[in-house]
Formats: structure tokens, C-alpha cells, sequence
């Protein structure tokens, strides 16, 4: 084939008449401009901190912080560096959204299902906690949350215990501590074992059944394995863990490991309020399903229970992870609020940490920075839930 | 989330040259608008308390009003910017406000770090402990495992650090960013301890449910120089508030007072008074300000012991005496330089 064969090719056209050219080229001016604007922007913030005579630069995360935190998942101290505090809020804030992430969807979708429950009763009940809850201002629910909290519960003097080793008060939940011994890896090894074993079988029993139709007690097997193994691997050893089990000190539970109850108040708080939007939107999903599907399924034989499950749930899926992963993400940041009740997560020890070291603008870079990859990662995470959950069409 | 935005503003505002907080005087921007805009706490009382009507009072807002007195000649042209402690440095920095008086503790780190300066120690404090009275401790050496409330980003968390560490005692800190949620935490027993500078303990134990029920521990584990804070590289406001300290501490030493000050003026024949008040010398010129500048100060809230006096003396229900907050020739360190 010819290209200069005439009336037929494209007319020729000046280099930068090329609207391929043009395009390009306008983008490649528009970032650098961007990035030109950015760099300006960090030039003179710094040469005006340094003419304010204020300090800056991250050489202040090595510092020794001189403060204490309350709560805290890995070993810190107040000898600690400013980095390891803001460490420590970073991981619990990890903890509070997962544990809040965890429980809000299970409470969102049973609530939500409850909602569209022929019961008069359950309906109304799911329909007054959403409405509930979702319209009183999370920070106002913390605040309700901790006063709830520290109002019921005793004194560490005299506080409720289970046996003397489980011990609650307005100080928190106290539990005996693990000090493990010789060997004491094996369990965990024996864990990891357990759950690879759980995936194997969870497979072949799916394979069976569509080969044979025959349903294997899956559920039951997998948790006999978590547990069994586990705990054969643990008396094989001679018990190689310890228990440190806490006990009466002058003011509070000496010894064992405590959980705070700013930690409590946060968690039912994120956990509760978000699950009221869950709800919603859970049964937005169902109802999004085409009613024949369910008639469909009771017309195959299927029971109520297991129509839901197998059939409508799973389309409902699709509807419902979009709007869900928005929910996770609002309730990661909204954990921020902890600030109020004093538990000592991102933004709070982060603070702390500004107040103390007077590293403003950095500390905002360092929040900033933290949110926007939980939110990413969490993205992440939700949209290759929702490309496995699609339709798969055959 | 003001702390937030704040922060945002200190940004911004450094981000933009030219606009930056230090280059601009705050003398002339303050006489340019006609009133001074001081960052105070959130309600301590004795130091800076609001009431219904939102009338401010207390020894750090008298300490504004005397600035104000000084430069307008009236101490009623101040506004004040409630602050919690951990917004208060970027408040005075991003320029919202002209002066930060405020409980603030005078250290080295903040003196040279953050861009700011302190005038002055306008009250000689200390950090103690207070308990209730039920857990029968009589002294801060005996607290070893105790839950601790404290206010965070202040002196106070890192000393309580310190103290417990030095001494080899477990403690558990709970921190709250306001004074109000420390207190109201201690008292619904969350804590054992609420700890803070000792005039502040003394202020907030009159916020408890039941204030004869806690007891303030006797030992003082740090110094506590509570003053005005500026920003630094702007001198001629530095130098207003300095020396309008110094103006209420002379006027103290001198036997000036509110009720006598006009009288003085007119009749004194001492001549350390005379210039004091701007009868003799330009010393108000100087500083950029009428010469009658300290007779305003003195006129608007009295001098210092009187400012003292009204706010958490023994007559207030602070009942705090004066000890080493005294003039130095009371026994105390109060100590002003001349004005000559």
C-alpha cells in the first residue's frame, strides 16, 4: 500500500496543527505548569517559615516525644521519638477502622435485611435504629458512648471480674496477658496450617457439589480445624504459654492487658452510626434485584432463607460494594473524631505531636499523606471485591 | 475542625510571600483597626473565664486590656479568641491573633522554635496533682500506677512524663485536647489524678461536683512561668507588651493604683512616678505610643498587685496568695528595670 497516492491519505498539515500533537502537548504544558505551581507553593513556604524563624523540616521525628500515650499496639514509651508516636496513631486508627469496618457491616446487613422483614415488628425496630442513628451527629453518639461507658461500669477497686481473670471497669477491659514460652511459635505455625487447610477444603467441597450435588458441613469442619489444631499443637508442646493474670493494685488492675475505654466508645460509636447507612444501603441492593428472581427461586423449591443468600444477595452485591466502599472510607476518617475522648489515634497523637514540636505544616503533610493511602488501599481493596462479585456472564 | 483550619491558615499565609505574619508591624496594623485581638483559653477561671454575657475575666485578660489601655488609652478595645492549648502557637503565628495570653509555660523550645517570643512571666506557677480525697494518698510519691488526666500538647504532659519516670512509678495517661473534657473525665472517675500548672487546679477543683471531696497534693514538680507571647522579629510590639508588664509592676512598686492614678499624675513630686506616668521624658514616644501610655494601663486594670488581687488573691475563691509572685522587694521575684 501506497501512502502518497493523493486524494485519498489524510492532507498534510502543519506539526503543530496535528491535533495528536496538540493534545499532547497541551497536557504536557498543563502538568508542568501544575508542577511548577506545586513546587512554587513548597519554595515559599519554606523560605517563609525560615523568615518567621519557625522550624521546619522532619528532622523532629527522631526527636525524643517526653509524652505518653494511653493506648499504644507497639512498645513506646515517653524516651520514644516523635516518628514512633505518630506510628502508634497511625496503627490505631488501622485497628479502630477494621474492627469498626468488621462490625458495622455485619450489624448494616442484618439490620438491613431486618428492614424488609414481612414482621411488622422487626421491620419497624430495623427502621427506627436507621433513622436513629444516622440522623444524631457521630461526634454527639461518641460523647453519649463514653459517658455511657465510664457512667456504668465500677471502679477499678471494685471492679466486675469473670473468674478473677477478666476484668471490667470504667478503666477499661483487663485481660491476662500471654507470655509465651519455648515452642510457642508452633501455634501460630499450627494457625497458619489451619486456615490453609480450611481454603483446600472449602475448595473440594465446592467441586463436589458441582459434580455430584452432595453438600459437605463445611462451616462446622473449618471451625473444628481453626480451633482443633491449634489446641492439639498447644497440649503437644506441654502448654508453652504463660498467663499473667491481672490483679488489685493501689489505683488500677496491676499486670494483664487492658483494652481503654476511649478505645470502646470509638468502636460502637464508628460501628453503630455507620451501620445505619449500611442498612440503607444494603436494602437499596435487595430491592434493586427483580422481584422474579426471588419467585424464581421459591419457585425451584428454595426456602426464604436460602433464596436470600444464594440468590438475591449475590445480584444485590453488585449494587450494594460501590456505595459500601464510600461507607468504609467515611468511616476511617470520621475515626478522626476520637479526638474528642482522647483516645490517642492519628489525628490525636498527631497533634501532640505538632503541639509539642510545633512541626505544623508537617504534621498536616504527615495526616494528609496517612488518610489518602488508607483510603487508596482501601479503594483498592473494595474495587477488586467488586470486579470478583461482578456478573459473571457465560 | 478549627485546630485544622488554623493550621491550614498558617499554610496558606506562609505559603504567600510578601503577606507573611512577621514582615507586617503589628503596633500599626493593631492602631489601623482599632482593637487588639487576644488569644486567651477556654475558660480558667481566675486567668480567663467567660460569663453568660460573655464578659471575659481574669489576670491574662486584665494583662490584654492593660496593652490595650496603653495603646488606645481604653482597656475595653480588645477582642478575645478562645483557644485550646494545642491551637493556640498556630493562632499567634498565622497572625489571628495580635498577643497569646493564655496560661502559656515560657521554655526554651518554644521560645526559639517556634517563630515566637515571650514578653514577659506575668504569674510564677508550678504543676501539681489533685485527688479525690476517698484514696486517702497525701502525697504525689504515692501514686505510683495511677490513671493521670491531662490536657495534651502542654508542659504539663511532658512533666508528668518526666516525673513519673524520674521517681520509677507506672502511671496511664489519658490526654483530652480541652479543659473541660479533662475535668469532666476526672470527675466522672475515669482518672485518679487530674493534673495541671497548681493555679489551675485550684480553678478547675471549683468545676467539680464536689470540690471539698478532692484534695491538691503539696509537692510542685516544675516551674510554670506563665506569660505574653508574641511573635518574634517584630520589636516594636514586643516592646509594648514587655514594657507594659514592666509598667504594672513599677506602678505596684510605686503605690500607683487605678483610683490614684490621675491624682498622681497631676500631683506626684516623685520622679520615678513622673515618668512612669508620662510627665516627665518621652518614654511613651519611644515605644511608639502617648506618653501617658502606662497611666492608661494603670487606669484600665490597676497595677499588677491589684490585677492580682482581683483575680485569684485571697479574696477571690482561688484564694491564692501572693508568694513568689510578690514584688522582689516583698520577698518574691516580681522585678521590673526602671523607666529611664
Amino acid at each position: 500500500m501506497s501512502v502518497t497516492t493523493g486524494v485519498d491519505g489524510p492532507p498534510k498539515v502543519a506539526f503543530f496543527n496535528d491535533p495528536k500533537v496538540r493534545a499532547i502537548g497541551i497536557q504536557a504544558i498543563l502538568i508542568a505548569v501544575l508542577l511548577f505551581f506545586g513546587w512554587q507553593i513548597i519554595q515559599n513556604t519554606l523560605a517563609n517559615l525560615e523568615k518567621a524563624n519557625i522550624a521546619s523540616g522532619w528532622g523532629f521525628l527522631d526527636t525524643a516525644a517526653g509524652f505518653d500515650l494511653s493506648f499504644t499496639l507497639i512498645p513506646y514509651s515517653e524516651s520514644s521519638t516523635y516518628g514512633r508516636a505518630i506510628t502508634v496513631g497511625i496503627l490505631n486508627t488501622i485497628l479502630v477502622a477494621f474492627c469498626g469496618i468488621i462490625t458495622a457491616t455485619i450489624i448494616g446487613f442484618l439490620v438491613g435485611v431486618m428492614r424488609l422483614s414481612k414482621n411488622w415488628l422487626v421491620s419497624k425496630v430495623a427502621e427506627i435504629y436507621i433513622e436513629v442513628m444516622r440522623n444524631v451527629p457521630l461526634l454527639i453518639q461518641m460523647f453519649i458512648w463514653y459517658k455511657v461507658v465510664l457512667a456504668a461500669l465500677p471502679s477499678p477497686r471494685s471492679a466486675w471480674s469473670i473468674a478473677d481473670t477478666i476484668f471490667l471497669s470504667n478503666r477499661g477491659i483487663t485481660i491476662p496477658k500471654f507470655i509465651w514460652g519455648d515452642g510457642a511459635w508452633m501455634i501460630a505455625v499450627a494457625v497458619i496450617a489451619a486456615i490453609i487447610g480450611i481454603v483446600i477444603l472449602s475448595k473440594w467441597a465446592h467441586k463436589r457439589q458441582e459434580a455430584t450435588g452432595e453438600q459437605f458441613p463445611v462451616f462446622l469442619t473449618s471451625l473444628g480445624i481453626l480451633i482443633g489444631l491449634p489446641l492439639l499443637t498447644y497440649l503437644a508442646l506441654g502448654s508453652p504459654v504463660e498467663f499473667e493474670f491481672p490483679e488489685q493494685g493501689n489505683f488500677n488492675l496491676r499486670g494483664g492487658v487492658g483494652l481503654v475505654p476511649e478505645f470502646a466508645a470509638l468502636y460502637f460509636a464508628l460501628s453503630i452510626y455507620t451501620a445505619a447507612f449500611i442498612a440503607e444501603i444494603v436494602r437499596s441492593g435487595i430491592l434493586a434485584v427483580n422481584k422474579g428472581q426471588t419467585e424464581a427461586s421459591y419457585a425451584l423449591g428454595l426456602r426464604p432463607g436460602p433464596a436470600l443468600r444464594l440468590v438475591v444477595i449475590p445480584q444485590a452485591m453488585r449494587v450494594i460494594i460501590p456505595p459500601l466502599a464510600s461507607q468504609y472510607l467515611n468511616l476511617t476518617k470520621n475515626s478522626s473524631l476520637a479526638v474528642a475522648i482522647g483516645f490517642p489515634e492519628l489525628v490525636a497523637a498527631g497533634g501532640t505531636v505538632m503541639n509539642q514540636s510545633g512541626q505544623a505544616v508537617e504534621i498536616i503533610a504527615i495526616w494528609m499523606a496517612v488518610y489518602l493511602t488508607i483510603s487508596l488501599l482501601t479503594s483498592a481493596f473494595m474495587n477488586w471485591f467488586n470486579n470478583r462479585m461482578k456478573l459473571v456472564e457465560r | 475542625m478549627k485546630r485544622t483550619l488554623l493550621s491550614l491558615a498558617l499554610g496558606t499565609a506562609v505559603s504567600l510571600a510578601g503577606i507573611s505574619a512577621a514582615s507586617a508591624g503589628t503596633l500599626d496594623d493593631v492602631k489601623a483597626k482599632g482593637f487588639i485581638q487576644c488569644g486567651v483559653s477556654q475558660g480558667l477561671i481566675g486567668f480567663s473565664n467567660p460569663d453568660d454575657k460573655n464578659n471575659w475575666t481574669g489576670l491574662d485578660v486584665d494583662f490584654c486590656r492593660a496593652v490595650a489601655g496603653a495603646v488606645f488609652g481604653d482597656g475595653q478595645k480588645v477582642k478575645f479568641t478562645p483557644l485550646s492549648a494545642k491551637e493556640r502557637f498556630t493562632a499567634l503565628q498565622s497572625g489571628e491573633v495580635d498577643i497569646l495570653s493564655r496560661n502559656t509555660t515560657w521554655t526554651m523550645g518554644r521560645d526559639t522554635s517556634l517563630g515566637l517570643v515571650f514578653a514577659g512571666v506575668t504569674y510564677y506557677d508550678g504543676q501539681g496533682f489533685m485527688v479525690k480525697k476517698s484514696l486517702g494518698v497525701d502525697s504525689s510519691l504515692k501514686l505510683d500506677g495511677a490513671s493521670v488526666c491531662t490536657q495534651t500538647g502542654t508542659t504539663t504532659e511532658l512533666n508528668l512524663a518526666d516525673y513519673f519516670r524520674a521517681n520509677n512509678m507506672k502511671y496511664e495517661v489519658v490526654a483530652f485536647e480541652k479543659a473541660d473534657e479533662v475535668i469532666a473525665a476526672y470527675d466522672s472517675g475515669r482518672c485518679d489524678v487530674f493534673t495541671t500548672d497548681q493555679s489551675g487546679l485550684y480553678a478547675e477543683r471549683l468545676k467539680l461536683k464536689n470540690p471539698d471531696e478532692n484534695v491538691v497534693l503539696p509537692e510542685i514538680i516544675s516551674k510554670e512561668p506563665l506569660g505574653p507571647v508574641v511573635r518574634q522579629g517584630d520589636d516594636a510590639w514586643f516592646n509594648v507588651v514587655k514594657w507594659t508588664y514592666f509598667a504594672l509592676l513599677n506602678a505596684e512598686e510605686a503605690g500607683v493604683t487605678a483610683a490614684n492614678a490621675g491624682d498622681m499624675m497631676a500631683n506626684s513630686t516623685d520622679p520615678g512616678v513622673r515618668r512612669l506616668l508620662g510627665v516627665e521624658g518621652d518614654f511613651g514616644k519611644a515605644i511608639g505610643l502617648e506618653n501617658s501610655w502606662a497611666a492608661n494601663a494603670i487606669k484600665a486594670v490597676g497595677n499588677y498587685g491589684e490585677m492580682f488581687d482581683r483575680n485569684v488573691g485571697p479574696e477571690t475563691n482561688l484564694k491564692i496568695g501572693r508568694g513568689v509572685n510578690a514584688l522582689w522587694n516583698k520577698g518574691g521575684i516580681q522585678y521590673a528595670p526602671p523607666v529611664r
